[in-house]
């Protein structure tokens, strides 16, 4: 299956609009950057305000880990719009195309076609994914330096030792992986049921829109769903980021708060990976290719 | 109103004569701090803050005559009380600038403590009064409670080692009050279920302490004013 | 031997009947016609015979080997350009063939390569992109594609699609030269029957999903007969007219309108006849399209 994996991956890397997406991860992280080197001290004065109250804060709190953090919070939620735009796509636009007939006509099966192109599909978005955390983390890093991750959650304040960051951050990415590939393999779906490519990208992020807002509303009614929406899970990287504290209240270093959470969250998106690509292998070999 | 004006004159004189009384035992504490110059100290800071999540961190702290003052952590962020340098026992006590009242004998941890009120006279000070229980015997402050114009209520508990000939503690718990922490979820992009154990600890604990064990002082031995 | 057996082959969409109860055979070495308006069921067979469009009915066999248990080893030795030469736009014409060459188990040289875009005439324009080709290039790239690996049979669906004249005439020749010189089994279809009657050796008619007529081409297609188009002011009385001449047996009785199938020689003497019969004439037309040709089929089957 390689030699058709590899030819998809090429299609992927001459395609314009594979950059969109570079390109757009690119302009957002380095506005933001900048925005915080310019004035970032009055977004973290902003966001301490409570724990200024009462606390003298010394040290270098806006550092390249956490503009990494508030990086990554801002743009999970809109990378896996970018994924949709390609994921979305692959046999849609193909189907639109009229090549997918060329593809089907090769001795290759249409099995071995889906998944050759939703593995070129999660090779696309993982690179994606190593451009965030090169921007993100990398950068973020060179231009901020380092030191502990002072970390300010909704009802109280994480603040973990520098040497305890970065492999959270290799976790994080990890698992926003399985976020993404989730985003992936629903643009996959929709991608085999339509032969046009608005469509399934506007279905695409149209699902994850209305499933987000499940998720985020609590609402009781809506609650009895959410653990099983993956837009749910998708945000539990942060999970890495929350740590462990023994009973007189120190952070247990190398700890991480609730290591269940993010293992049932990764779980559930596998299940969904697994859910919608075998759906989008079923569909495509029963469809007629009529375009 | 002769009787009055004795009785006016009668309490001035007895608040100075307990004015009076009181002054050897911080002249005592003075002397002894006035022995230290600088110093350099390591060692190991806890912060117990119910809404803050922090690990053990190694610190230095750095002191210069008269009060100047400075917690750092090894390569990363600190965290200290608000205004809490100026109610260590060398603010407090420099300059002279208060009026020491006796105030009674107290027991803490099995000792005997004289506990001594100071009132500042200079209204420009953040404090507005501050209790001293110091041990007649070797002259150390194991416990202040100051009251600032701002920042609430410290309490400050010591414990000495083999520093204590200069007055310098081996064990300092800093108590401070703390108010209402939280951010609205859109800032914080938090929207699945909160962590209720750490909400509900929040909402019962409102003092918080940070808690430093020195190791190690480093004494006279000259500290450059960019440390502040 | 066959080389392509299809037999009762079906497909339903809906309520629609796109092929009804198909069956034809292939002989190895043959230029096959597959002719048909649009709309009857060519590409729908075609797409069926490749696997795109699942049978509701019948079996295909190619190379004497089941098509759905054999799809892959069959599909090794086919070459195909269905309809319109869909590429990828963002691609050269040297990108295509590389790509296309990996996903065969033989290997594919790049000196191959370069013989098959020197075949189809693209070898000045090789590193352009498609999305700067013009029809007609692309439909020689898509051909380009299928014939790249050297397959025993090609199928290739109305390749002459908004070809100009000198692309249609090249086209032929290669199709011609792949049975010719390369002794390659080809299917080609078309709603042109013009074209189908100069590189076809066997033809089969196809309308609304069945099969119309099948055999080889100089058996289905007379060079020396005609169909004649008349328009009369008058049509019922100059069928009368000629029903009671010697041309009765000429007139094509179930189409509208008067059509009547004569060697083309006889023309004039038509002429003359209408003229004798007092037939006010408007128009007589010689017809040689397919349309015409099915409604010759149409009249006599």
């Amino acid at each position: 299956m390689w030699p058709i994996i590899q030819i998809e991956l090429f299609k992927i890397y001459k395609r314009p609009r594979t950059y969109i997406a570079f390109g757009a991860i690119a302009a957002l992280i380095l506005v933001i950057q900048m925005g915080l080197k310019i004035d970032g001290e009055a977004y973290a004065a902003f966001l301490m305000k409570d724990i200024n109250d009462t606390l003298t804060v010394d040290g270098k709190v806006l550092n390249g880990y956490l503009i990494c953090y508030i990086l990554l919070q801002l743009l999970l939620v809109h990378v896996p719009l970018l994924v949709a735009l390609i994921a979305a796509d692959m046999l849609s636009g193909e189907a639109n195309l009229g090549t997918l007939r060329l593809l089907f006509t090769t001795p290759y099966s249409r099995t071995q076609w889906v998944l050759a192109k939703f593995v070129a599909a999660s090779l696309y978005t993982i690179l994606l994914l190593i451009w965030l955390a090169f921007l993100a983390l990398f950068l973020s890093m060179w231009i901020f330096g380092t030191d502990d991750l002072f970390l300010m959650k909704s009802n109280y304040v994480v603040l973990i030792q520098e040497q305890d960051v970065f492999w959270r951050y290799l976790g994080a990415f990890v698992f926003a992986s399985f976020s993404l590939l989730t985003v992936a393999a629903l643009g996959f779906l929709m991608s085999s049921l339509a032969n046009n490519s608005i469509g399934p990208i506007v279905a695409t992020i149209s699902a994850i829109v209305f499933f987000t807002i499940l998720s985020t509303l609590n609402i009781p009614l809506f609650n009895v769903v959410k653990p099983y929406l993956f837009t749910t899970h998708m945000n539990n990287w942060k999970e890495f980021f929350d740590i462990q504290v023994n009973e007189s209240n120190d952070a247990i270093t190398g700890s991480i708060l609730n290591v269940a959470k993010i293992k049932n969250s990764i779980i559930i998106l596998a299940i969904h990976i697994g859910l919608f690509v075998g759906a989008s292998v079923w569909i495509m070999k029963k469809k007629d290719i009529l375009s | 109103m002769k009787k009055m004006i004795l009785l006016f004159v009668g309490i001035c004189f007895i608040q100075v004569a307990v004015v009076a009384q009181s002054n050897p035992l911080i002249e005592r504490v003075t002397k002894k701090l006035n022995t230290v110059n600088d110093y350099v100290a390591t060692g190991v800071m806890k912060t117990d803050v119910a809404f803050i999540k922090a690990s053990l961190g190694k610190v230095k702290v750095y002191f210069k005559k008269p009060n100047l003052l400075k917690v750092k952590k090894e390569g990363g962020i600190s965290l200290l009380p608000k205004g809490g340098v100026s109610v260590t026992i060398n603010s407090l006590l420099n300059n002279k600038q208060y009026i020491a009242i006796e105030s009674g004998v107290q027991m803490f941890k099995g000792k005997s403590l004289q506990a001594i009120k100071l009132i500042p006279t200079d209204e420009k000070l953040d404090w507005v009064i501050s209790t001293l229980w110091i041990d007649p015997v070797d002259a150390l402050v194991y416990k202040t409670f100051t009251t600032t114009k701002e920042n609430g209520t410290y309490e400050i508990t010591m414990e000495y080692g083999q520093y204590a000939s200069y007055g310098l503690p081996s064990k300092l718990i800093f108590g401070f009050n703390t108010k209402d922490y939280k951010l609205p979820n859109g800032i914080t992009l938090e929207f699945g279920d909160e962590d209720p154990a750490a909400k509900q600890k929040a909402l019962k604990q409102k003092k918080g302490t940070i808690e430093i064990t020195y190791t190690n002082y480093v004494i006279n031995q000259g500290v450059s004013n960019s440390m502040f | 031997m066959s080389v392509i057996k299809v037999q009762g082959l079906s497909k339903s969409f809906g309520a629609l009947k796109a092929v009804d109860q198909l069956s034809f055979e292939v002989e190895a070495g043959q230029v096959y016609g597959f002719l048909g308006q649009n709309g009857s069921g060519k590409s729908t067979t075609i797409r069926m015979l490749l696997s795109l469009i699942h049978p509701s009915q019948g079996h295909i066999e190619i190379f004497g080997q089941s098509l759905t248990d054999n799809r892959s080893a069959i599909l090794e030795q086919v070459g195909a350009v269905i309809e319109r030469p869909d590429l990828y736009p963002y691609l050269t014409a040297q990108e295509h063939l590389t790509l296309f060459a990996k996903l065969r188990k033989q290997k594919i040289t790049a000196a191959k390569i370069e013989a098959t875009l020197a075949q189809v005439g693209l070898l000045s324009r090789a590193n352009d992109k498609v999305q700067t080709y013009s029809l007609g290039m692309k439909q020689r790239l898509g051909i380009g594609i299928a014939l790249l690996h050297d397959p025993q049979l090609i199928i290739l669906d109305e390749p002459t699609n908004g070809l100009d004249p000198q692309g249609i005439a090249d086209i032929r020749q290669l199709i011609k030269s792949l049975s010719k010189d390369q002794g390659k089994t080809v299917l080609v279809s078309s709603h042109l029957l013009s074209e189908i009657e100069q590189i076809a050796s066997h033809i089969l008619i196809i309308h609304q999903g069945k099969k119309m007529a099948e055999g080889p081409t100089s058996s289905l297609l007379d060079p020396n007969k005609t169909i004649v188009q008349i328009k009369t002011l008058d049509d019922a009385d100059a069928k009368q007219k000629l029903m009671a001449s010697a041309y009765r047996s000429n007139v094509l009785e179930r189409t509208e309108g008067l059509y009547l199938t004569i060697p083309k020689l006889e023309i004039p003497a038509l002429n003359a006849f209408i003229v004798a019969s007092n037939i006010d004439l408007v128009s007589l037309e010689a017809k040689n399209s397919l349309e015409d040709y099915f409604l010759q089929l149409t009249s006599t089957f």
